[in-house]
């Protein structure tokens, strides 16, 4: 193992944690977005408004994280992979905006027709980023991304079965997540109600991304052979993990067994996206870069495991000061900060 | 024949040198960057002038300090998240603008870019503990958790500051063979000869920024009579932090003038509109540039000055732009002296600006009272930012036609995908939408801070006083934890 693989390995971490994190983050824009108007979906948009509100920013530090140390281990696959792929990660940046500017603006739109509109936005933005971003993993995927300053197809790339397929199955792993997520927060708030409205949405896009995922690989077998044989080949016990453990979230939901639902669901994503980074290896670009072809210079990969060792030691410890602070009730929201918080009756810590 | 021939090698000169995507990628990145970097100064500075009035009104009892900090970290969170959404483009842009650059030179000076992610995450977590503690954490502990924030900060500006300063002076790399880097050396890359001028220029001119934005929001309020302790000390915390800083900043960026005319000879030649090499060259203020004459017109001159700036005498040589070959001088030379004009224009202003200041304050302790400083003061924090965009402009437009000075051409690393007017196009619609409903929630923040003065005065670390009931309780409320 080489250096190299360490960063390629760090690059699939990055990608597993986005998927456990942002993938929900969008997920919950998603089940916001069709939450249905007024009265209706008063009650699951304040659920999501307050779970994800305090997450989002740092859900997104993994996607960051993912593109420079892909800029600096591996250069010319990021250069020819953002060239190739302009115009599906244009449209995932553009969502990104509509997403961001949403939370950082929303709690303060008071107005309630501006609420609305801000909902939409956020609505569009959580669509439109986790399709592209899987879209243009799947153009990479089916060996459509030659290394090269725009040297692949603008429009192929990603507008071919596979690539469709996997970006519905990216809306549909997020919105599954989320809604597991949003099932065990409920439950943690003394919600039934909610909790049931969410059970039932997870269990449908659980199935739904099921499909999905068959379909993919449908569209893989008759689209990019080689890579489909890799996928089956190395792959089928990760295939195997995803659908246990999607099978366990059903079991767990039904029962409505809170404790092990959220991992389980978790670990279902993550073995898709290790599906598909074992069935990659060794390749950056299949089938034209390895890792070892695409890697920068060696004392840069070495520095920037160095790195990220560093920023386990430092990140550690404020993650477990936030959790362990947030857990005792000391970090509540501070009624300045909101127009909305300011109108409903102050908050009285965990029950 | 001759003619036909060089007029052919011209005409592939110019389309090699500007292909399609090159002027939509150049403003799209420009653009991008000059609204993240409005958003920056608060994200580095804004934390230290709440700190200080945090530990103002916990050594004096004083709660008017405390809702000033209360409401500045609120500020600053908001900026935070904006500039968290903006950068993210930001990174995005990188690569999808200048694959060129990322493809040959990520693993040279992409190191300080991995580095700031994890400042920023680190900064992320502290200003969210310091926000939401403001309500349950003892006094002296909430001060300390926050404590960290600036110093994470400047570890975020200087590894950003060390790319930008790379581009100008790279380093950590010799250029191979076939014009590929070799012997990458990313520490070296790191602290390049640029970065500490460049730095030090940088973060005080955030805190320059910091201060007297905040301090002109409370001088508009005084100026329309708002005559209270809690507008005094708005104004004179971040004031006085900001008139430290300027001095300096004059110094600082005298010693980067002086320093680029022996490192960015082409840089410096056009911030100084130098034509012609010689002794006792002039210091040309505004005025324009003729490119294909290479003369200057218009503008006033004060003779000697620039050389002696440069060099400390009238007979200091300092060389002219027509020593540069045409195809190495920055493209748009105006645009470079005339930000350096502004800049240094400001500076002057400022400098006067906060002279009154300390002259007034030695000798009353109080805000001065003229209306003319005052007005002048109230619009300190937009000549700053001005200051700050006008500087950026002469570094990054100045450096033109190079990405990594004197190695690697802008040109050369542009994308070569079709769209990038779209996407251009896109960007400008999207974030005039974005800088407009951040401006209007700030503003709406001032707005209900008002209202309620009285009532947030009164005990920052107190229990809260009962909020007015208002329509039904919704299932679960705003801070989420207690259903009903
Ligand atoms: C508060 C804002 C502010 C003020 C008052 C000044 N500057 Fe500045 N200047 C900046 C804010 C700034 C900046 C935005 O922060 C820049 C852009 C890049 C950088 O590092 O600092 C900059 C860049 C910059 C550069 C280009 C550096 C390079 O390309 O490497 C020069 C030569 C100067 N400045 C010179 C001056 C002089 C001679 C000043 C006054 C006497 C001055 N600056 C005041
Ligand atoms: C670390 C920080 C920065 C980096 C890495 C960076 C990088 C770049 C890159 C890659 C380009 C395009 C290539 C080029 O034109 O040379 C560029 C251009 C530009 N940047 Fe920066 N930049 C930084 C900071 C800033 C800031 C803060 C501003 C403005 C406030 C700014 C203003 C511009 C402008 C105006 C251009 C266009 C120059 C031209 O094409 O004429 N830059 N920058
Ligand atoms: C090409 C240039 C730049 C890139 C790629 C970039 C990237 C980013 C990213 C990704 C973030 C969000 C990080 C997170 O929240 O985890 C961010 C925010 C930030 N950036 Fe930039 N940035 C650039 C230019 C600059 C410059 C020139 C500065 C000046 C020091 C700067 C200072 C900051 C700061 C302080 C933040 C935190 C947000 C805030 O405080 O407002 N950035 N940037």
């Amino acid at each position: 193992m080489t250096a190299a693989d360490g960063v390629a390995g760090l690059l699939a971490l990055a990608v597993t944690l986005y998927a456990c994190s942002g993938l929900a983050d969008y997920g919950a824009g998603f089940w916001d977005l069709t939450a249905g108007g007024g009265e209706r979906g008063r009650r699951p948009r304040a659920l999501i408004d307050t779970v994800v509100t305090p997450v989002w920013e740092a859900n997104h530090v993994w996607l960051i994280f993912l593109f420079v140390t892909c800029w600096t281990g591996f250069g010319l696959a990021f250069g020819s992979i953002m060239s190739t792929l302009f115009v599906p990660l244009s449209l995932a940046a553009l969502g990104i905006v509509l997403r961001g500017a949403n939370f950082a603006l929303r709690k303060d739109a008071a107005k309630a027709g501006r609420r609305h509109l801000a909902g939409w936005l956020f609505g569009i933005g959580s669509i439109l980023t986790p399709f592209c971003l899987g879209a243009a993993l799947g153009g990479v995927m089916t060996a459509r991304v030659p290394p090269g300053n725009a040297a692949g197809d603008l429009w192929a790339s990603w507008l071919n079965a596979t690539s469709i397929t996997i970006g519905l199955l990216a809306v549909a792993m997020g919105a599954f997540l989320s809604a597991v997520y949003l099932v065990a927060e409920a439950r943690w708030r003394g919600m039934p109600r909610l909790q049931a409205y969410f059970r039932m949405r997870a269990i449908v896009a659980g199935l739904v991304g099921l499909a999905l995922g068959a379909a993919a690989l449908t569209a893989l077998f008759f689209d990019q052979r080689q890579m489909f044989d890799r996928v089956v080949g190395r792959s089928w016990a990760l295939i195997v993990i995803g659908v246990l453990a999607l099978a366990a979230t059903f079991l767990f939901a039904a029962r409505g067994v809170v404790r092990g639902l959220r991992v389980a669901a978790a670990v279902g994503v993550a073995a898709l996206v290790w599906t598909w980074a074992v069935a990659q290896y060794p390749y950056l670009l299949p089938f034209d870069l390895t890792i070892d072809q695409g890697a920068g210079a060696a004392v840069t990969q070495r520095w920037l495991l160095a790195w990220f060792a560093v920023a386990l030691v430092v990140l550690g410890p404020a993650l477990v000061l936030l959790y362990v602070l947030d857990q005792r009730g000391e970090l509540v929201e501070d009624p300045t900060t909101s127009a909305s918080t300011e109108d409903t009756p102050t908050p009285t810590g965990p029950a | 024949m001759v003619m036909v021939a060089s007029v052919r090698v011209v005409s592939d000169w110019l389309i090699a040198a500007e292909p399609a995507q090159l002027l939509p990628a150049r403003s799209q990145m420009a653009f991008t960057l000059m609204f993240h970097i409005i958003l920056v100064p608060m994200g580095v500075a804004l934390p230290a002038l709440m700190l200080i009035a945090n530990y103002k009104g916990l050594k004096r009892n004083d709660p008017v300090a405390l809702t000033l900090a209360r409401r500045w970290s609120h500020a600053a969170g908001l900026t935070f998240a904006v500039g968290a959404v903006s950068g993210t483009v930001l990174s995005f842009e990188m690569g999808l603008l200048w694959p060129g650059l990322t493809e040959k030179y990520g693993d040279v000076f992409g190191l300080p870019f991995a580095i700031e992610g994890i400042a920023f995450f680190l900064e992320a977590i502290l200003v969210a503990i310091y926000i939401y503690g403001w309500r349950r954490l003892k006094g002296w502990t909430h001060f300390w958790l926050g404590l960290p924030i600036p110093f994470v900060a400047l570890v975020g500006a200087f590894s950003i500051i060390s790319a930008n300063a790379w581009m100008n002076t790279p380093a950590g790399f010799t250029v191979g063979p076939n014009g590929e880097p070799t012997n990458i050396d990313p520490i070296a890359a790191i602290f390049n000869k640029a970065l500490p001028l460049e730095l030090a220029h940088f973060v005080v001119a955030a805190y320059m920024a910091a201060g007297f934005t905040v301090a002109s929001i409370y001088v508009v309020g005084w100026l329309r009579g708002r005559r209270d302790r809690y507008h005094r000390l708005g104004i004179l915390i971040p004031f006085t932090v900001a008139a430290i800083a300027t001095p300096v900043q004059f110094a600082v960026g005298d010693s980067i003038a002086r320093w680029l005319a022996n490192n960015q000879p082409a840089k410096f030649l056009a911030m100084e509109v130098v034509t012609q090499s010689g002794a006792d060259q002039p210091e040309i203020i505004f005025g324009r540039y003729d490119a294909e004459t290479n003369t200057v017109s218009g503008g006033v001159r004060i003779p000697g000055l620039n050389s002696f700036l440069t060099g400390g005498s009238r007979d200091t040589y300092v060389q002219g732009l027509e020593a540069v070959p045409p195809e190495n001088r920055p493209s748009n030379v105006n645009i470079v002296h005339t930000a350096f004009d502004i800049m240094v224009g400001i500076a002057t202003l400022l400098v006067g600006l906060v002279a009154w200041f300390a002259i007034a304050y030695w000798r009353r302790r109080d805000v001065p009272r003229s209306k003319l400083f005052l007005w002048v003061a109230a619009s300190a924090g937009v000549l700053t930012y001005v200051a700050i965009e006008a500087g950026w402009i002469v570094t990054e437009v100045g450096r033109q036609p190079w990405i990594v000075y004197n190695i690697e051409r802008t040109s050369d690393t542009v994308t070569q995908a079709d769209g990038v007017w779209v996407s251009f196009i896109v960007v400008l619609v999207l974030y005039t939408g974005l800088g407009i409903a951040t401006v209007t929630v700030l503003r709406a923040m001032s707005r209900r801070w008002k209202r309620q003065d009285t009532r947030d005065e009164a005990a920052p670390y107190g229990p809260r006083p009962a909020p007015e009931p208002e329509a039904p309780e919704p299932e679960v409320d705003a801070a989420g934890r207690a259903g009903p």
